[in-house]
Order: C-alpha cells, then structure tokens, then sequence
C-alpha cells in the first residue's frame, strides 16, 4: 500500500491502514515519520496503561477483564501485547490473543500483538510511535502488556502513565520480582490468583518491602484480584484512577511527558546515527579501514559522526 | 547523490517476518496439530499469532486485519472444511483484503482440495504432511526482501 493511500485509509478509520502503519512503525521504516507528523495535528495522547509481570501471572487475563470493563464506560480500547522473538530463529508465538477473544468483534478493541524482535530500544520506540498512531486513529486507552523477563518492562515503564505489576501467590515469585528491580517502576501492584492460599503472605511481603524503602509521595497500593473470575477489577481500575489524579494534582504528569519526549528524541538520534554508521563500517573503506589499523574504536567513531554531519538523517525521513 | 546520503537511505533493521495467524475454525477442539505448526514455523523465523480455539471465519478475518498478517493458516479436523475454509475467503472479500492468503491443514480428501483450490483456498496440507513442506511453501511463496 503507498504511503499515501495509506495516510488516507488511516484517517477513514479503516483497521488496516492502522494495523499497516504500525507494522512500519516495527520495522522502523524512517518514512513512518511523513505519517506521524500528518496525523500529529489535533491527536491527543491516549492514557497508556502498562502491565507487566512473570510468565502465567494472568496477565493477559487481568487486561481482557480490564477492557471489558473500559468498554462499559464507552472508552475505546487498544492493547499492545509484546511478547518475545525467539533470539535464534527470529521467530515469534504471539498468543495474547487467546484470552481476549471475546473482545475480537468490538470495533471499539484493537489488539495487536508485537515481538520484540530484540531491537537495541527499538521496542520502547516502537511502541511509543504506535501509541502515537492509535491516539491519531481515536483510541482513548492503550494497554501495553509485556512478559517481565528483562529489560521490556522498563521500557513499558518509560512509556506508560501507569504501570501495573502483576505478581502471583506461591510461586516464591513475589521476592523473585520485588529483588529484579520491579518495586521501583510499580505504580500499583497487583497480586492475581488471590483466591490461592499464600496471595495473604505475597501482599504482606510486597507491604513490608515498600516499608523499607524510602517515603515517596506515591505509595504504589496493593490489589488482590482473580482475573479470570472477574473479581478485584475494579479495584485496580480504581487505584489506576487515584495514580492518574496523583499525577495530575502533583505536576508529574507534565513533566513525565516531557521526559518521555525527550527519550524519544535522543533514541531516534540513536536509532538513525547507529544506522549510518552500520552503513559506513561495512561499505566506507576509508572508516572500516582505520577501524583496522586502530584496532580500538574511538577514532573510527568520530570520523563517522564528523563525516555523517546533517546526513544522519535516514533518506525517507528527510523534508 | 552522494555516498553519504545514500548509506542514509535505508535504517539497517531487518525486513520484518512474515506474520502468520494461525487458527481453529469451528467446533473443534483437536488443537495438537496445529500447535505442532506454530512451534515449526517459530523456529522457521516467522511471527505466529496463535487465536485458539473455536474461531469464527469473522474472528479470525478481524484478527488478520489487526494484526497485519500477510498470511491465514487454519486448522480444522472436524470435516466442515467445505463450509468454512471458502467463509474465511469470502469474509476476506468482503472486508476487501484478498491479498491475505490462506492456508490450511486438516483430514481434507482429495476431491476437496481441489475444489477448495478453486474457491481461493492456496494450500491444503494433510496428515503426514512434513512440516518443512510447510515451511519451505510459505517461504517460496514470500521470499525474503
């Protein structure tokens, strides 16, 4: 589909020409830029919702029970499920889908699974620009729901208004996550399952963890629930609501949006400066020859970016 | 144009995978198969969006769509291929994404791949079938870029 047929198939509302740019947003197409900046006019940022969490935490059940309980209150709802590529293969098993399909027919739910694909930040710029794209199609709430294994759930982190981490009862897991780094990036913790014996003891250890650490304005609260009953949905919905007031009421919304566009700029400087100097390294005899004799790689490094100059900027990204 | 601008052209990503929905149609539940499938094609480097069980052909259209994919695998063991391999072709039409191509997998009888071909289904693939007869259809059908 060209370019411009598809900005025209995006501002009629046609799924595909949502699904499509998204698709050039993941394969980091530079021309993705054309669309953006012509959808930019009067789009508003959706509030983006992010999960994370272990593996069988019930994630992408808590997010089906969540849009079910969106689409009450008329809100149009898009999920961005990020799961991860295999590293060998490339390949990908994307099954989000599965827990979400009785939403599969509501023309007010987009899901669109992503792989992460292990791009060097490329998901955290990825799915800011197709956060961008599904505000510009009318979206007025985005779930960003990735697995916690990594680094992924940082990035969601960096992105997200409110990020919820979802832990389990009796798997041990509630310390395994709170010592990866989680306690930091969670605005509201919510312990699934809680129909399980132990969901008591892993919300007094997530209580007794915040305890320890230092007095924050925000005290991320702790929500028991059971998606798949529907049980404690509303709940979290309503702590969300309380962070998302906080946030307003203290000036921390502003200022996250504006870090968060300052991150954008400074990874697509990245993005586009690493990729010249791919091209330069691997097709510049001049650069790949010094990088030779240098054996060190300093200099080799400045002569790209002298050399490169105003050209960083990709071809079918320029004005 | 310069060497310069024209290393800017392209951003060195890779060409994206070929995105595939796999799906079961209908009442069917025999779902080993086609997770047989999915795991194969993963190791083959393409995306799998797996929906599950128990897919209408407006489901799994719908989830094509979202998704992006360039390709529809559907699996069926309960004999209404006849009824809902050509719904799935004809909801395509419908929603004007004939570009999409559909595959399936399943115990189809000779004479009904045929007619199944005639309808716009572009493969059948059945019991016995190896998996990178699979794998080596879809990637001649979309070589990489």
């Amino acid at each position: 589909m060209p370019e411009r047929n598809l900005l025209a198939e995006f501002k009629a509302g046609n799924i595909r020409g949502l699904a499509r740019a998204i698709s050039l947003v993941e394969q980091r197409d530079p021309s993705v830029r054309h669309l953006l900046e012509a959808l930019a006019n009067g789009a508003r940022r959706p509030r983006v919702l992010g999960f994370t969490g272990a593996p069988g935490t019930g994630k992408s059940t808590l997010v089906d029970a969540l849009v079910g309980n969106l689409r009450e209150s008329k809100l149009r709802v898009a999920v961005l499920a990020v799961d991860p590529n295999s590293p060998y293969s490339g390949g990908a098993i994307l099954g989000d889908r599965i827990r979400m399909q009785r939403h599969a027919l509501d023309p007010g739910v987009y899901i669109r699974s992503m792989g992460a694909r292990g791009h060097l930040g490329g998901l955290s710029v990825a799915s800011r620009e197709a956060v961008r794209l599904l505000g510009a199609f009318g979206f007025d709430e985005v779930i960003l729901e990735t697995v916690g294994v990594g680094q992924s759930e940082l990035e969601v982190a960096a992105i997200a208004d409110t990020t919820l981490v979802v832990l389990t009862p009796g798997l041990g897991d509630g310390v395994q996550m709170l010592k990866a780094g989680i306690m930091e990036i969670a605005d509201v913790f919510v312990v699934n399952k809680a129909d399980l014996p132990g969901a008591q003891k892993t919300m007094q250890e997530i209580r007794s963890m915040l305890n320890m650490g230092p007095k924050l304005s925000w005290r991320a609260p702790i929500v028991g629930a059971s998606a798949i009953k529907g049980e404690g949905v509303v709940e979290v919905l309503a702590a969300v609501e309380r962070h998302r007031a906080h946030l307003e009421a203290t000036g921390e919304a502003a200022k996250r949006a504006e870090a968060r566009l300052k991150d954008e700029a400074a990874d697509l400087v990245a993005e586009w400066a690493r990729a010249q100097a791919r091209r330069l390294l691997d097709h510049d005899e001049a650069v790949a020859g010094r990088l030779r004799r240098d054996r060190i790689p300093y200099a080799a490094a400045e002569e790209i970016l002298t050399r490169a100059g105003g050209r960083l900027v990709p071809e079918a990204a320029r004005t | 144009m310069s060497e310069l601008a024209a290393a800017g052209a392209q951003v060195e990503e890779p060409a994206r995978p070929v995105r595939i929905v796999l799906a079961k149609v209908g009442l069917d539940g025999h779902d080993r198969g086609v997770k047989v499938v999915a795991r194969a094609l993963r190791d083959a480097g393409f995306e799998i969006i797996y929906t599950g069980l128990r897919q209408t052909p407006q489901m799994v259209v719908e989830a094509a769509l979202q998704e992006d994919a360039q390709v529809i695998g559907l699996s069926l063991h309960s004999g209404a291929h006849m009824t809902l391999f050509p719904a799935v072709v004809e909801e395509l039409r419908r929603r004007r994404a004939e570009d999409i191509v559909v595959f399936g997998g399943g115990i189809v009888p000779e004479d009904d791949i045929v007619e199944l071909k005639k309808q716009g289904v572009a493969e059948i693939f059945t019991p016995g079938a190896p998996l990178q007869s699979i794998i080596d259809w879809l990637r001649n059908r979309f070589p990489a870029r």
